[in-house]
């Protein structure tokens, strides 16, 4: 690795920051390349990376909860530290968050009124939470719709985090039958970049990685179709799962407390939706790299896909019908009864009117009058 | 009044019952309906696929009895059938179908083939598609009385030769007679053995039996071309007879279409089930036989093979008795390769001989008896119905084949034991006209 | 749609409206064939018939030894064909559990190689007849765009059944979404195509095999 110069410490920046807390040009080297490695960027990348963050200045950061349950911003404030996340979070000023933030009421909304006009056009927007369309009435912070305040606030953002299945895709409260009319971001917001960072909870490193790739690029990562960076979520849980080889075997556990599952068999037949999941929980696991939920003995829920909600029983196979139909079927039956009856009718009608309009036949008539 | 394409479709929609519809909706088209069939297999013609020839038919099952096939009609996507389209058909409803019943048998899905063309046939007549010659036959069985007009006097002709031959007593109008005996014309005019042999015979077994002077004719040309109400008019006088002469069982003659106009179509076409019973002479001889009423001495020793004609056999359900009787007087039964319900037809059933238009495709799919009967290597063949032995002949004849066609009930006569024991000319050797 | 939206809609709603489609499709054919009814028989039975349209539902699919020296192929192809496609259908392993979740019940499975090997074979099967079809002047005249639909649809259920299995061509997931969209379009259109013969076989071989008994014919 080229031997990168030691970035110049610029007030106001991400370096004076990283020099106030004592880190030093090593560790954040280190960090660095762990990021390149994540975004899938060349290794190379890491110098180039930790220069262009050290000159950063620090980026004003708005964080909108709406419909949610904070399992988002649990995921990554109740990771260990020191970790890359608090780190990243540290160099960031966040401006305005209302389960973190100390100020409350109107000194909040003021913090954030006041980070939109200081930063018109450059502050990141991360939210959280579906945004009910239902009722204005349904969730409201100070008074303001979630709508109202989505709008108002992603009108000056440079770009949008939706961070979380709800915000990135509607999530648990959007399930059938959907009460609050939950929408996600995306489904409201069509002006702005939006990166979706699903997962209920994301991975928090994710969301990291997604932050130093705008500190460093001061763009969005490369995204597939449905908003979502390529890097994290290019690959199925199934694709690196380390379950695999029993799945390509056909060795599947059928109870949780078989001698399969017990050996660690794969979980295909109890539901995994991994095969369907696109997420790096399996290569990134959780909490510091410790477990993901496959390891732990559970299959995937598939948490990070649109509609995971409503995609079925969890511990059904994905081979499995979702619902019985078995009473659906006598109503159809019924249905094509009914339809019979009346076709039946109309063909006896048909058959009588034949039978009506026959006249007796007589011999002369087995011949056409032109011959 | 004359046919039209109206009356035509309208008795298709008629016919159409749940078995018609049901057998539609089951083919696969598959075509092996074609290899069961004669006029296909002696051929090799596509367009003798039985199934093929009820297209029109169920073109307006399709539009009529089916929703979709109803919507289809309502958005003008199917083509209405025509008159056109029926002048072709006739040649392959009529020409190229005997009613044998083989195809029925082979259908994997279980189609009756044979049911459908019959039906079919009622609108193909009502609509003025139907052969001329078989027209003109129906006409004449109608007005005359019988297909080839032969009239009651034809019959007392023949009626006196036999009992001047056999001197025994034909009776004729006996009022409480057990029995009431008909006749086809083929009968009257070539195979006058057929009379003699049973006059014999019922005078050895002790029967009672009558002829009637207005309902000697057993066939049934209305069924043939598919005139169910002429064919009820036919069918009306031998009931008539049968009633007013209160016999308890009337005797289909040996004929083949004759025995499913009476025993199969007739109490459906008068609309009511008969008082008395219908059976052929074959299942009579077979009663006689065994009750010992049947004596027979000595046992012909030429090789010989039978023919099961269709509608006895395959689409009338006697196949054992004609081998319980020939088991009797033949030394040397050689059993045809298929046999029994699967027999191949002669190829002049279903009105087809009465069809000189298609004599030469008769001829054709006469290939297929040809290479059965010569797989016996006899030259004696024996059967059981008057229009089989009539077209056999002719095939034989026609193939410069040396093997003689002989009446089963007539064989039986000549091997009969009678009490008074007098020297019986054999009529095994007399040749019919035809 | 992502890949599990798809396989959600396959496995969820358009199964349902399939089985739901079929279930009434199938009943009011029933009622078309049946409500057309039939003239009571007047003429009377033989009593001492040997036949009964129960003997023929079963013994139809017995070939008359005649018919099948002329025709060889179409009875093997065809005898392949429906026993690969009905030993795939109700005794794969996975099959038996589908059925299971829906009905309750199941019933023993076999090995999935034979089942495999079988469906391979059904295929092959399926191949033979639509080149038989295609050559043989008789099938060609009697078939029309609908034989050649219910042909194909007859074998991509097979087809894609058998990608899935070996996770061939497309993942699994998505192979299995096209399974289950393939089976569903058979589904649906089985009561309006000669495929309904699976339903009217059994009420024309009774039909046939009643028709002859009362003749004491056993057809
Ligand atoms: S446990 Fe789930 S993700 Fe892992 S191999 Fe099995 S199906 Fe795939
Ligand atoms: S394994 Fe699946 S369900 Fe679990 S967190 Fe990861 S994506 Fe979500
Ligand atoms: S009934 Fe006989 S002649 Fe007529 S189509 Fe069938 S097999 Fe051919
Ligand atoms: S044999 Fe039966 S199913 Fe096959 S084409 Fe003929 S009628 Fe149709």
């Amino acid at each position: 690795m080229k031997h990168a110069q030691q970035p110049d410490i610029l007030p106001g920046t991400v370096g004076e920051g990283l020099a106030q807390r004592g880190v030093t040009r090593r560790e954040f080297l280190k960090l660095c390349t762990t990021l390149t490695a994540l975004l899938a960027l060349p290794p190379s990348m890491a110098g180039a990376m930790a220069e262009a963050i050290s000159k950063a200045r620090r980026q004003s950061v708005i964080w909108l909860s709406f419909q949610e349950c904070t399992g988002c911003t649990e995921s990554i404030t109740r990771s260990h530290s020191p970790t890359l996340e608090n780190l990243i979070f540290d160099l960031i000023s966040l401006d305005y968050h209302h389960t973190l933030q100390a100020a409350s009421a109107e000194a909040a909304e003021h913090a954030r009124e006041q980070a939109m006009k200081d930063n018109d056009g450059k502050y990141l927007l991360i939210v959280d939470g579906s945004i009910p369309m239902g009722n204005p009435g349904f969730s409201t912070i100070a008074g303001i719709s979630n709508y109202d305040m989505l709008m108002e606030t992603a009108r000056g953002a440079a770009a949008i985090v939706a961070v979380g299945t709800c915000a990135a895709h509607g999530g648990i409260p959007r399930a059938d039958p959907n009460p609050t009319g939950a929408v996600s971001v995306g489904d409201i917001v069509k002006d702005k970049p939006i990166i979706n960072v699903p997962g209920c909870p994301p991975i928090p490193v994710v969301m990291t990685g997604v932050l130093a790739h705008f500190l460093t690029f001061g763009g969005i990562p490369e995204l597939d179709a449905q908003g979502r960076p390529k890097s994290f979520y290019g690959e199925t849980i199934h694709d690196r799962c380390y379950r695999r080889p029993f799945y390509d075997q056909g060795k599947f556990a059928q109870t949780f407390d078989d001698e399969a599952a017990r050996q660690g068999w794969c979980l295909f037949k109890l539901g995994c939706k991994g095969p369907v999941t696109y997420n790096a929980c399996a290569t990134t696991k959780w909490n510091d790299g410790t477990s993901f939920p496959i390891q732990s003995g559970h299959g995937c829920i598939g948490c990070s896909e649109a509609n995971f909600w409503d995609a079925g029983p969890l511990y059904k196979a994905l081979s499995m019908p979702v619902s019985a139909t078995t009473s659906m079927l006598g109503a159809a039956a019924a249905a094509g009864a009914a339809a019979g009856v009346a076709v039946t009718w109309h063909n006896r009608s048909t058959k009588a009117a034949a039978k009506a309009a026959h006249e007796k036949m007589t011999v002369q008539e087995l011949s056409r009058e032109e011959k | 009044m004359s046919a039209t394409l109206e009356k035509g479709i309208n008795a298709f929609k008629e016919v159409i019952d749940a078995p018609i519809a049901s057998f539609f909706s089951s083919c696969v088209r598959c075509g092996m309906c074609a290899e069961a069939c004669l006029f296909y297999t002696e051929t090799g013609e596509a367009k003798y696929t039985p199934i093929h020839k009820l297209e029109p038919l169920r073109r307006v099952w399709q539009q009529e009895y089916t929703l979709l096939g109803g919507l289809g009609k309502l958005l003008g996507l199917t083509r209405p059938v025509t008159d056109a389209e029926l002048a072709e058909w006739e040649p392959l409803v009529y020409d190229s179908c005997t009613l044998c019943g083989r195809c029925s048998m082979i259908c994997p899905v279980g189609n009756d083939i044979t049911y459908m063309i019959r039906k079919m046939r009622e609108g193909m007549a009502a609509s003025g598609h139907a052969p001329q010659d078989m027209v003109a036959a129906t006409t004449r069985a109608i007005t005359i009385g019988s297909p080839m007009g032969v009239k009651w006097p034809a019959v007392q002709a023949q009626i006196k030769h036999v009992q001047a031959d056999t001197g025994i007593e034909v009776p004729v109008e006996r009022e409480g007679a057990d029995y009431l005996v008909l006749m086809s014309s083929m009968e009257i005019i070539n195979f006058p053995e057929y009379l003699s042999a049973l006059s014999r015979i019922f005078k050895q077994a002790g029967i009672s039996w009558t002829l009637a002077q207005d309902a000697f004719e057993a066939t049934n040309s209305g069924i043939q071309i598919g005139a169910s109400d002429l064919a009820g008019e036919i069918v009306g006088r031998i009931v008539v007879a049968a009633e007013r002469l209160k016999v308890k069982c009337v005797i289909s003659p040996e004929c083949g279409h004759a025995y499913t106009a009476l025993r199969w179509e007739g109490p459906n076409l008068m609309g009511r089930p008969f008082g008395f019973e219908v059976k052929h002479i074959l299942e009579v001889l077979d009663e006689l036989h065994k009750a010992g009423k049947l004596k027979t001495k000595g046992k012909d020793q030429r090789p010989l093979t039978y023919h099961d004609p269709c509608q006895i056999a395959r689409r009338g359900g006697v196949v054992e008795q004609p081998r319980r009787l020939l088991s009797e007087v033949a030394a040397d039964f050689r059993e045809m390769s298929d046999a029994g319900v699967m027999n191949w037809c002669c190829g002049g059933g279903g009105g087809v001989s009465a069809n000189s238009r298609a004599d030469s495709l008769r001829l054709q799919a006469f290939k297929v008896k040809k290479s059965q009967i010569e797989a016996t290597g006899v030259q004696t063949l024996i059967t059981a119905c008057a229009n089989c032995r009539i077209v056999l002949e002719e095939g034989l004849e026609h193939n410069h084949m040396k093997v003689e066609v002989i009446g089963l009930t007539e064989l039986l006569a000549e091997y009969l034991v009678e009490d008074n024991s007098t020297p019986v000319p054999s009529p095994a050797g007399g040749r019919g006209l035809g | 749609m992502s890949h599990l939206d798809l396989l959600t809609f396959a496995r969820g709603s358009a199964l349902n409206w399939a089985l739901v489609l079929f279930a009434a499709g199938v009943v009011l054919r029933l009622f078309e064939i049946l409500g057309l009814g039939r003239r009571p028989d007047l003429a009377k039975p033989r009593p001492d018939s040997p036949g009964s349209g129960w003997r023929t539902i079963v013994m139809r699919s017995v070939p008359k030894a005649d018919t099948l020296k002329r025709d060889a192929v179409t009875y093997v192809s065809g005898y392949t064909f429906h026993i690969g496609l009905l030993v795939s259908i109700f005794f794969f392993a996975p099959h038996i559990e589908f059925f299971r979740s829906q009905s309750g019940f199941g019933w023993p499975g076999l090995p999935s190689a034979l089942v495999d090997a079988l469906a391979v074979i059904a295929m092959v099967a399926l191949g033979v007849s639509l080149a038989h079809r295609i050559t043989s002047p008789v099938k060609r005249m009697l078939s029309d765009i609908s034989d050649y639909v219910a042909w194909a649809m007859t074998l991509l259920p097979l087809l894609t059944g058998y990608l899935a299995y070996h996770h061939l061509l497309l993942e699994y997931t998505m192979m299995l979404a096209l399974h289950l969209f393939s089976i569903e379009l058979l589904l649906v259109l089985l009561p309006f195509t000669k495929l309904f013969h699976a339903f009217s076989l059994f009420i024309s071989r009774w039909y046939n095999g009643d028709i002859s008994a009362r003749k004491g014919v056993a057809s």
